[in-house]
Parts: structure tokens; sequence; C-alpha cells
């Protein structure tokens, strides 16, 4: 069979046996899981608002995801999504309130690069604590995801907090009403689709240019595959660990951007936690990811299809008092289903494999998950 | 402020500590034994709510603490062995399918709190355990003897597994697959038989740890843990991976915020700083991670799956 096609069924068919288990879980909910998933793909797809709505949700889970396929090809493992998001937003939502005068071809183009600066600097750091201290970035990201929502707590309640609030006293922890020149341009009349989604599409496909097209894609990619050989080669492997995680910070910082500047309130509010604010893209993108065989272009489908999910949720919880949580759950199978289904990918390519042959695209799909330099170990 | 009234603060503060590293404790001695194994598990926070989850809807129906414990412990279990087939038989990489174990359960634990119980309802706490004749010693008695049944299991399974890593066959065994399977195969000891045992009993202290909160608390909430899973793996790290280096680092914690709690609640730390002084445990544990990675090695075969060499 087709190397590429079984590259795709696979992960797809593991996609659906969580959706499977769903279906079950809903059952035991007391919804109909039938007209319970066909509620969710109406809602999501089923007319031009919902349509606009789901892409709107996939913006952060797109960006996210193209941020994660480069780190994970260059064999770095980002759990600091989350992290990156609140610092990136902080940023930019500090610029634009620091800047109220600007206009917006000026403001908005602002922001976006200063949330991507806030993002990849924290991405950056955990690169730096890898490269030239040996602590995992596995670990780093998730201190430092601690660490960012902390900052964000004391300065939404603190330095950034609506001036109004305290006049009230009410002190909800939130900044003021952003500047009108910050507004994400709406891109169709009376629906909720903003400009966001082009930046994000546009951001995936520079991605794909970059990884496959540019010798730092190349460079990124060699260290992915064997830090032993590139560094054999030599290619910088420290530089790069730090450029990988600092460019995918960069991308989930417009994500966090991009959230706060395109939200209803226009404004960035915090109930405490990251997932209040993030709604857990920071670790949805990694799914988007992993659906997509690590590959920018394909996290387009794939996260559309995880933004109307969230979106199908919200429309399930309406209908049928199903709490979205079993979309949080259900996305936690699908990371579990897809990357044990790596392992009957490989199987079924090994059987296939007629000659060992070198480096196309599919095959690099298949060890890049690996850990650390011991991609000779599945021979 | 008169030294008596000082010394009644500090006693609290380092009581408060203890009970406060307790969780962490647990947890991260699960995790220390997966690792020494060689396996890494990133879901110890998404284990931890569910089996929170489990053991305050076992309290709020029974009315019994134990109950709630047992319930705690067999949902670590079930999820520990379902971790263990993911990650050893199919051997998944370990760091992406944590994260799929935390996000089940976070949403899990969430979706069945509010199907089963939708409005925060306050179970019966944990009683004090006073130890005969040692509670009533001054100061120590307080600070260490009038904690809970938890609070001594936990601290008790510190030497409990420090004797069976270093003294035990089994002990070896696992020390011998974290370092290099192939050679501890190649002697006979399987290591997928070895790593599932410490993967399930690890994940089993995981869900002790997510039942002891919930009773500590009395109640559960969507986040209850609000990442302790995740600072509970790094303790492993800022632990060198032995058990009394993790229950150092846990205590640590637990004071750590036992004192960020105290003055808060004396004003000492305004308010708005309080936020900034809640990030202390997690730039302590980076800098730990530093100093860590450039004095002790990690286990040579962690987050490798092993395949036998044909």
């Amino acid at each position: 069979m087709n190397r590429s096609l079984i590259g795709f069924l696979i992960p797809l068919s593991a996609v659906f046996t969580a959706l499977l288990i769903g279906a079950v879980m809903l059952a035991s909910l007391g919804a109909n899981p039938i007209n319970g998933y066909l509620t969710m793909l109406h809602a999501a797809f089923g007319s031009m608002e919902g349509i606009a709505n789901t892409s709107v949700k996939s913006i952060p889970l797109l960006l996210v995801g193209v941020g994660i396929c480069i780190a994970f090809r260059a064999n770095v493992i980002n759990i600091g999504g989350e992290g990156q998001m609140v610092v990136g937003a902080l940023m930019a939502t500090a610029a634009a309130l620091a800047l109220p005068n600007t206009p917006s071809p000026i403001l908005i183009p602002l922001i976006l690069i200063v949330g991507a600066i806030g993002g990849a600097v924290w991405g950056g750091i955990a690169g730096a604590l890898k490269a030239y201290f040996n602590v995992s970035e596995i670990l780093s990201t998730i201190m430092l995801n601690i660490v960012a929502v902390q900052i964000m707590n004391f300065l939404l309640r603190g330095p950034l907090i609506d001036p109004g609030e305290i006049e009230r006293g009410t002190r909800i922890p939130q900044t003021a009403r952003l500047p009108l020149a910050s507004d994400l341009p709406i891109l169709i009349e009376g629906l909720r689709m903003h400009l966001g989604f082009v930046v994000a599409l546009l951001v995936a496909i520079g991605a794909y240019f970059l990884l496959w097209r540019t010798s730092f894609g190349f460079r990124l990619r060699s260290v992915g595959y064997s830090r032993d050989a590139a560094r054999y080669a030599g290619i910088s492997v420290r530089k790069n660990i730090v450029g990988a995680l600092a460019l995918s910070g960069a991308m989930s910082g417009v994500a966090g951007a991009i959230l706060v500047f395109g939200s209803v309130s226009h404004r960035m509010v915090t109930d405490g936690s990251s997932t209040g604010f993030t709604g857990s893209a920071g670790f949805n993108g990694i799914v988007v990811a992993l659906l997509a065989g690590l590959h920018p272009i394909w996290s387009i489908p794939s996260a559309l299809l995880f933004g109307g999910m969230l979106v199908g949720a919200n429309a399930l919880q309406r209908a049928a008092q199903v709490p979205s949580a079993l979309i949080i759950a259900l996305n936690g199978l699908i990371v579990i289903f897809v990357v044990s289904s790596e392992y009957f990918r490989q199987r079924s390519l090994q059987t296939t494999r007629a000659t060992p042959s070198s480096d196309d695209q599919s095959e690099a799909d298949v060890s890049i998950i690996s850990s650390d330099d011991e991609g000779g170990q599945n021979g | 402020m008169d030294s008596s009234f000082a010394l009644f603060i500090v006693v609290a503060t380092i009581a408060s500590g203890i009970r406060l590293a307790t969780p962490f404790l647990l947890a991260s001695l699960g995790e220390a034994l997966g690792q020494r194994s060689g396996v890494l598990n990133l879901g110890v926070d998404g284990v931890m709510l569910i089996s929170a989850f489990g053991a305050y809807y076992a309290v709020l129906k029974t009315g019994n603490l134990m109950y709630g414990l047992m319930i705690g412990i067999a949902i670590g279990l079930l999820l520990g062995l379902f971790y263990a087939f993911i990650t050893i038989t199919l051997r998944a990489e370990q760091g992406v399918s944590g994260i799929g174990i935390y996000l089940f359960g976070l949403g899990m634990s969430d979706l069945l709190f509010q199907k089963l119980v939708g409005t925060p309802r306050p179970t019966l706490p944990f009683m004090p355990l006073d130890i005969p004749v040692l509670s009533q010693l001054p100061i120590l008695g307080e600070m260490l003897f009038q904690h809970s049944l938890i609070v001594y299991i936990a601290f008790g399974l510190v030497p409990i597994m420090s004797f069976i890593l270093n003294r035990t066959n089994y002990g070896l065994n696992v020390r011998a697959i974290g370092e290099n399977p192939e050679a501890a195969d190649s002697l006979g000891v399987s290591v997928i038989l070895t790593r599932y045992s410490t993967l399930i009993i690890g994940n089993g202290l995981a869900g002790l740890a997510g039942a002891a909160l919930a009773i500590e608390m009395g109640i559960f909430q969507q986040n209850l843990t609000n990442a302790m899973g995740f600072i509970a793996i790094a303790l492993v790290y800022f632990g060198a991976w032995t058990p009394k280096g993790v229950m150092i680092g846990s205590l640590v914690f637990g004071l750590v915020q036992a004192i960020v709690l105290q003055c808060k609640s004396f004003g000492i730390i305004p308010r708005s700083a309080s936020d900034l002084a809640a990030m202390t445990p997690a730039l302590i544990t980076i800098l730990a991670l530093v100093v860590v990675a450039k004095r002790f090695r990690q286990p040579a075969a962690l987050t490798k799956p092993y395949v036998r060499g044909e």
C-alpha cells in the first residue's frame, strides 16, 4: 500500500477509535451518541456562522500546532505552549495599552510582533536551559507555564488592571477596554471571523516553506534526526535547539495576542488559571500537530477539526446538557491514541518497505518523535 | 510580638508545611519509582485529578474516609496499567502520551463532578491522629506527631522505598532496567514486567496523592490539583531520583507554601505581590533543575522505549 496513505489513515483511525469511546461516554451520560455527534457537526460546520466560529476557535490551535511541528521536528518537546501564549498576550496587551493613539495599520502588526517576541523569549529560555544547562525542556516548559500564570495574575490584578475596576471597587482582574485601533478587523460582516484566521493560515504556510525550503529548516530537521550526525556536519545543535523553541514559542505568543485582540470583550481577563485564558490551546495544539503528522499544512484541516469539536461541544452542552469537559477528556484520548498509533504505523511501514530508502518526508514522520538520539533502535 | 507567640507561629507553619508536602511526596515517590525503571510519566496530574474526584465522591456517598483512599488508589492502579500498556507495549512517546493522560484526567474529573455532584458540597476532613506519648512532647509533638494518618503513611513510605530500591532484588532489577535494559534483559530480568509493575505502583501512589488532597481539602472542584502533579514530577529531578531527596524536595516545597500562606495572612506580603510569591516554588524548581542537571545523571534509559534486539 502507498506509504503516505498509511501515514494518514492510521492516525485517522486512532481519532475514530477515540470518537467511538466518546460515543460510549455520551450514551452513558444519557445522550444519544449519533444525535450528539450530529448536533456537534451541525453547530460546527452546518452554517456560515458555525464555520466562522469554528475558524475563530481553530486560530490558537493552528498557531500553537504549527509551533509544535517546528519544535518536534527538531526533536524538542515543547509543553510550554500555555505559558508562551500567556506571555505573548501580556506583552502585546501592555504594548497596546501604552500606545493608545496609534493608527490601526501600525498598531496591529506591532502587537502581533510584540506577542511573537514575548512567546519567543519564554520558549527561548527553555531552549537555553536545555542547550547550555542540559535541563529537560519538558520540565522547564512546565515550570515556565506556572511562572507565566502567576505573572499574568499579578499584572492583571495590579499594574495592568482596569482603573475603572478600582474606582468601582469590584476589582475584577482584567485590563481596560483595549484601544479600538487594536481590534482585529472582522472579515465578513455579521460573523465573528477576523483577521487572526488569515494570520494563522499565513504562518502555517510560512512554516512549511521555512522547514523544507530554507537552510535554517534543513538544519533544524537535521538536529531532529540525529544530534550526533548534525554535529559532525558542523551544525550547531545548541543554537538550533534554542531557535526551535523560540520559534515555536513565537507562534504560541501570536496565538495569545490574537486571543486577546480578537476576543469579544477586547480585554485580557484572568480567572487565575492558564486554562481560563487559553482554553488549553497550548496543550491541544500538540494534538493538532500530531494528527497532522507534524506537517504545518496538514495542521490547517487538523486545527479546523478540533476547533469544530470545541464549537460542537458548546452546542452539545446547550442541547443535551452534556458538560463540555467531555471534549477535553476526548482530546486527551485522541492524543493517547494518535501517539500509540505510531506503533502500528511503523509496523505496517516495515512490512511494506522494499528497500530502506533515504529521507523522503513520510519516513521523517515515523521516527521524529522518538526520544533523544536513538533513531537507530527501531531498526 | 512576644517570643512565645513567635514560637507558636513557627511551629504551626512547620506543621502545615509537612501537611502540604504530603500529596507532593506521595506523587513524586510514585514518579521516582517509574523513572528509576526508565519511564517518564507526565500524566501524574491527570491521575491525581480523577483519583481525587473518585475519593471525594466515595467519601461523599459513604462518609468513610478509608473508602475514599481505597478508591483513589484503585483508580491510580488502573490508569497505571493503561499508561504502561501505551508506553511499554505500544512504545508511544512518553512525554506526549503523558499529556494525553493529563488532558483526559482534567476533562474526565470535571465531567464526572458536574454530572454526579454538580454544586460543590464539602465532606468530612481527616481527623488528626495523635501518636501516643510523642504527640505530648513540647514543640516537636505539635510539629510532627499530631497529623492525619495519610501524613504518616507518606513519610513512612520513604524508608520503605529506599530499602526496596537499594536492598532488594526487585529494586536492583528496577535500577538495572532504568540504566541498561539490554544488559538486564540478557540476565533474565523481564524489562516489560518490571516496568509494568513500577508504573502500576507509581500511579497507585499518584492516586493516593489525589485522594489525600481531596480528603484533606474536603471538597472537589475543576482542576483541583492546579498543576501539583507537574511539580511532583519536577521534585523527582530535584531529589535526584532518591526517596530521601524527593522527601527533602517535598518538604522544601510544602514549607515555602506554608510560609507564603502565613505571610499572606499576616499581611507581610502585600496582596498584590502574593501572586509573585506563588511563583517561587516553580522558580526554585527551575534553579534546582539547573543544579541537578550539572551534578546528577538521570537514569540512562529514561524515556527510551525498550525494543528487544533480534
